[in-house]
């Protein structure tokens, strides 16, 4: 362990990511974003859950630095009277939460199904990428609205509001998976007819072992590039989803039903409540794709061209 | 001012990160209208450098530092980009290495040679098209009419190469400078393309400036050759006295290493060793780490391009 | 290559096949063909006669089979919401989302064209430096908050722009099909705030793609012997590099337009934007199922037959596409 420490600050790796302060500084917002999702019930200030924090007559006060705000709510509040500072942790949190679970999923189907299909070959190969080519040909937004808004007519809106995180998991995990899949079987093809993965049949390894101890570990690089761009696209996806009423009910927001929430209050003035959570997002997705950019370029992965 | 190209004390240099790096150090050479001159040298000598300084195109970070440029007694090395662009496929060709990577895949031929003309004469497009197809027949391409409107990917390498002579003759140049034209064409065809441009050379009266790193082809076309070793002019002469009694031990070096320079069964002559890299030339003779007859001076002193006994010019302390 | 174009319909049909089975699957399941009929002050007694009459008895393949020879014919059924039949609805809301997407289209050319070229001959540039980072941030915005702080700033801050609505139309062909923004100066007007954030979506990649092809071609071989010819600077770049750069730029083009397509939606959301979108969402908070389908239906018709074309078209061009899609 301490070995594989002392490897790893030798690294190449650590040594560009030293020296490129954009990617220091991404990093740094992100694990601070990290922090604040994962332990925004104990720093917010009141909880936006809580049906007792809702009181009309504190709407609409803006941030504290402006006439008529209050130093109680730094970012002013929002038109039920919640504390958008506290609205925003709990925001950013759902939205991470829903960000990485989708994501997860996309990886689970697409490392799954790319496999299977580098592995297998032929016929399986032929249907699954054919499917994603299908699937590739349309929009991902487009096929994520539309599952969205079935599942809302089939679940009612009352159902699919309480459903909703499981929901935008699935809905934008499924949407967007041929992109791990395809990049995961590229790289299997490449691997598969090297001598290490023949030694390994020849001696009579179970394919799923040569599969995922053998054939796995090479397209890990891909993986991590791909897991890091796709959190963020999944995270706009959600706001996307949320924006359109097919995602988080604004008692339980998410970064993008804040912003539907705010929004016709921006005609009366009232931007805070619009911007300050469109400024979290745009900053969380921003540094996600910087940082993705900067994994790009120096793990060099063999990234399919979508 | 009696030669129609002189170059004088050029040095070029490339602006990296890490420091100016010298790809040309202080050479000097002539040519004379109708002659014919050979560059010879091992890759990154600096030949091509050479070649594109001439016409003032050398890719960035290149540019030249030191020494003068005359053309028909105009120092163009002075020149504006735009006095520049008179001269350059104009009065001066050039033919680049790769036929296939030379001509822009999305425009015919006809429109590539048409273009040309137009940026040096005023002349309609249907005088133009016209005086295309005249070159075309004089490169003895087959069906001149139809190669017009065809697409580059359409035709050959060496079909390619002799659109391109095509193209320098067009405005009647005084000088072609042909970079490694031969070198990506097959060897028959290799032959052919030598023939047309020393014959075209002749028939038109034009200068000819050959860079290769092929010894053999050049001491068939040229009447003078000047060999380079990292970024220097290490031997000059008339093509027969270079070839037959060279002074400098890296011609002499090289000579011996094309095949058919010995008797049969005999091994072929080998230079050890590489050419050091530019960032990286010895003090002294930069030949000197492959050098047999390697002195104490040759380590210490940079040797003048002086005349020989034979009447070349060398750069060598020992050989006389 | 003829095998080539017989495959790749035969896929297209396929396709549409799974999607309007699919669809169907889900209106035979939850929609309420006597509802979109006849509303709802009808009888039960009255509504299980109706439901018997229009065969929604049968069995499931018998109705799916019919759903497809309707749809063949250009019946896909009516909306309650708007009691028309919803090709119909479809159609009169189809001209609104088009011109949404030409205004944009248009706004992508005029703006990525010029800036990606310069940034790609001046990469050191002030402007070239501010396009840079300006689209790294674009990227990173969601088209809706982009639309969000144009109605801010324009239409509630300095209240030069209308902030909703297509402003004033003018009937195209006199039959209430296609009214049109783009002949009036309020049509015009209305146009400019929705089309510039929907543009703001596509607008950096195409400025980054721009910039990186050209860098490339300026590069190139045929890019030095151009200026070897003596060829002007204007020349050298407006017509040897730039055709070179935008063949694989308007590829892309294509592709990205449909992505836009999936935007249009959202726009159209904040800008109240009366187009196909737009109905979408009502036709989501009504749960007009049957005009869902019929949207679902239109639209993939639309992504399937213009992939179609563009991979046959694909193949004449390059013949180791076919090699690929035979395989």
């Amino acid at each position: 362990m301490k070995k594989k420490l002392q490897k790893f600050k030798e690294s190449y790796f650590l040594y560009s990511f030293k020296r490129d302060k954009v990617a220091m500084t991404s990093f740094i917002v992100l694990v601070l974003f990290l922090i604040i999702a994962l332990t925004a019930p104990w720093i917010s200030p009141m909880d936006p859950y809580d049906d007792h924090n809702i009181d009309i007559m504190n709407s609409e006060i803006p941030p504290m630095w402006m006439d008529g705000g209050s130093s109680e709510f730094i970012l002013g509040t929002d038109n039920m009277g919640r504390d958008m500072l506290s609205t925003m942790f709990y925001g950013l949190r759902t939205s991470i939460i829903i960000g990485l679970g989708a994501v997860s999923l996309q990886a689970v189907l697409g490392v799954v199904l790319g496999l299977t299909a580098g592995y297998m070959g032929a016929k399986t190969d032929a249907i699954l990428m054919r499917i994603a080519d299908i699937q590739f040909s349309f929009p991902y937004l487009m096929v994520a609205i539309f599952i969205g808004a079935m599942f809302q007519v089939v679940f009612g809106v009352g159902l699919y509001e309480q459903l909703a995180v499981p929901l935008l998991v699935i809905i934008i995990g499924v949407s967007n998976w041929p992109m791990f899949a395809r990049t995961i079987r590229a790289s299997v093809m490449g691997e598969k007819h090297k001598e290490y993965v023949e030694a390994a049949r020849v001696i009579g390894l179970p394919r799923l072992t040569i599969m995922f101890r053998h054939v796995l570990p090479n397209s890990l690089t891909s993986v991590m590039v791909i897991f890091t761009i796709q959190v963020g696209s999944a995270v706009q996806s959600e706001a996307a989803l949320s924006f359109l009423g097919l995602g988080m009910p604004v008692t339980r927001p998410s970064l993008g039903s804040l912003i539907r929430a705010g929004q016709e209050y921006i005609f009366s003035g009232s931007w805070w409540i619009t911007i300050f959570p469109g400024l979290l997002l745009v900053i969380f997705v921003l540094v996600i794709s910087l940082l993705g950019d900067w994994l790009r370029d120096v793990l060099n992965p063999k990234l399919y061209k979508g | 001012m009696s030669h129609l190209l002189e170059v004088r004390d050029l040095e070029v240099k490339f602006a990296l990160r890490s420091g100016d790096i010298t790809a040309i150090d202080g050479i000097d050479f002539t040519l004379d209208q109708g002659e014919r001159l050979g560059i010879v040298g091992e890759s990154g000598a600096g030949k091509s450098v050479t070649g594109f300084s001439i016409i003032n195109l050398i890719s960035k970070p290149g540019f030249i530092s030191r020494g003068s440029i005359y053309f028909e007694g105009n120092k163009i090395s002075d020149y504006s980009d735009s006095q520049m662009r008179t001269i350059r496929g104009n009065r001066i060709s050039m033919i680049f290495q790769d036929p296939m990577m030379t001509l822009n895949p999305v425009f015919t031929i006809g429109f590539q040679m048409i273009e040309t003309l137009r940026a040096h004469k005023k002349i309609s497009k249907s005088d133009a098209r016209a005086i295309a197809l005249e070159k075309l027949k004089k490169v003895q391409i087959p069906s001149p009419e139809e190669r017009l409107d065809q697409y580059p990917h359409e035709l050959s390498g060496g079909m390619r190469q002799r659109i391109i002579i095509a193209i320098s003759l067009l405005v009647n140049p005084a000088i072609i400078i042909a970079d490694e034209p031969t070198t990506a064409l097959d060897v028959t065809i290799q032959a052919e393309i030598m023939d047309l441009l020393q014959q075209l050379c002749e028939t038109e009266k034009m200068g000819l400036i050959l860079i290769t790193h092929d010894l053999g082809v050049v001491s068939q076309v040229t009447e003078k050759i000047a060999v380079m070793y990292a970024g220097k002019i290490i031997e000059f002469g008339p093509t027969d006295q270079v070839v037959h009694s060279p002074v400098h031990p890296y011609t002499t070096g090289l000579i011996g290493s094309i095949p058919g320079s010995t008797a049969p069964g005999e091994k072929l002559l080998q230079i050890p060793g590489m050419m050091p890299t530019l960032s990286n030339i010895p003090e002294g003779c930069a030949f000197n780490p492959r050098c047999d007859l390697c002195e104490p001076i040759c380590t210490r002193k940079t040797p003048p391009l002086e005349k020989k006994q034979n009447g070349t010019m060398a750069a060598c302390h020992i050989k006389d | 290559m003829f095998a080539f174009i017989i495959r790749r319909i035969l896929q297209a049909v396929v396709v549409m096949l799974v999607i309007s089975l699919m669809g169907f699957a889900i209106k035979n399941n939850i929609g309420d063909p006597v509802r979109d009929l006849v509303g709802e002050r009808v009888t039960p007694a009255e509504r299980a006669k109706m439901a018997d009459d229009m065969g929604l008895n049968d069995p499931f393949l018998i109705q799916y089979l019919r759903f497809i020879g309707h749809a063949v014919k250009g019946d896909l059924g009516r909306s309650f919401l708007y009691n028309k039949p919803n090709l119909e609805v479809i159609s009169q809301h189809a001209p609104a989302t088009i011109e949404l997407l030409m205004g944009t289209a248009l706004i992508i050319v005029l703006i990525s064209l010029p800036l990606g070229v310069q940034s790609a001959l001046q990469p050191k540039s002030k402007l070239a430096r501010f396009t840079m980072s300006f689209s790294t941030l674009g990227i990173s915005m969601p088209v809706f908050l982009t639309a969000i702080l144009l109605i801010y700033v324009f239409a509630v801050h300095l209240q030069i722009l209308p902030s909703f609505g297509r402003g004033e139309t003018v009937d195209l062909f006199g039959n209430g099909y296609w009214n049109t923004g783009f002949l009036t100066r309020d049509g015009l007007e209305h146009l400019i705030l929705p089309c510039l954030s929907l543009s703001s979506i596509m607008l950096p990649l195409f400025i980054r793609l721009i910039r990186s092809e050209m860098m490339e071609v300026l590069e190139t071989e045929y890019i030095k012997y151009a200026w070897a010819k003596g060829l002007s600077p204007a020349r050298v770049w407006m017509v040897h590099a730039f055709k070179n750069t935008l063949l694989p730029v308007v590829t892309v083009f294509g592709v990205q337009m449909g992505i836009t397509f999936a935007f249009t939606i959202l726009t159209e959301l904040v800008f109240q934007w009366q187009g196909m979108g737009f109905m979408f969402l009502e036709a989501v908070q009504r749960a007009d199922i049957s005009l869902l389908i019929a949207y679902l239906v239109v639209v993939a018709s639309v992504f399937v037959l213009v992939n179609t074309v563009v991979d046959i078209v694909y193949g004449f061009i390059n013949p180791t596409v076919r090699i690929v899609g035979t395989r």
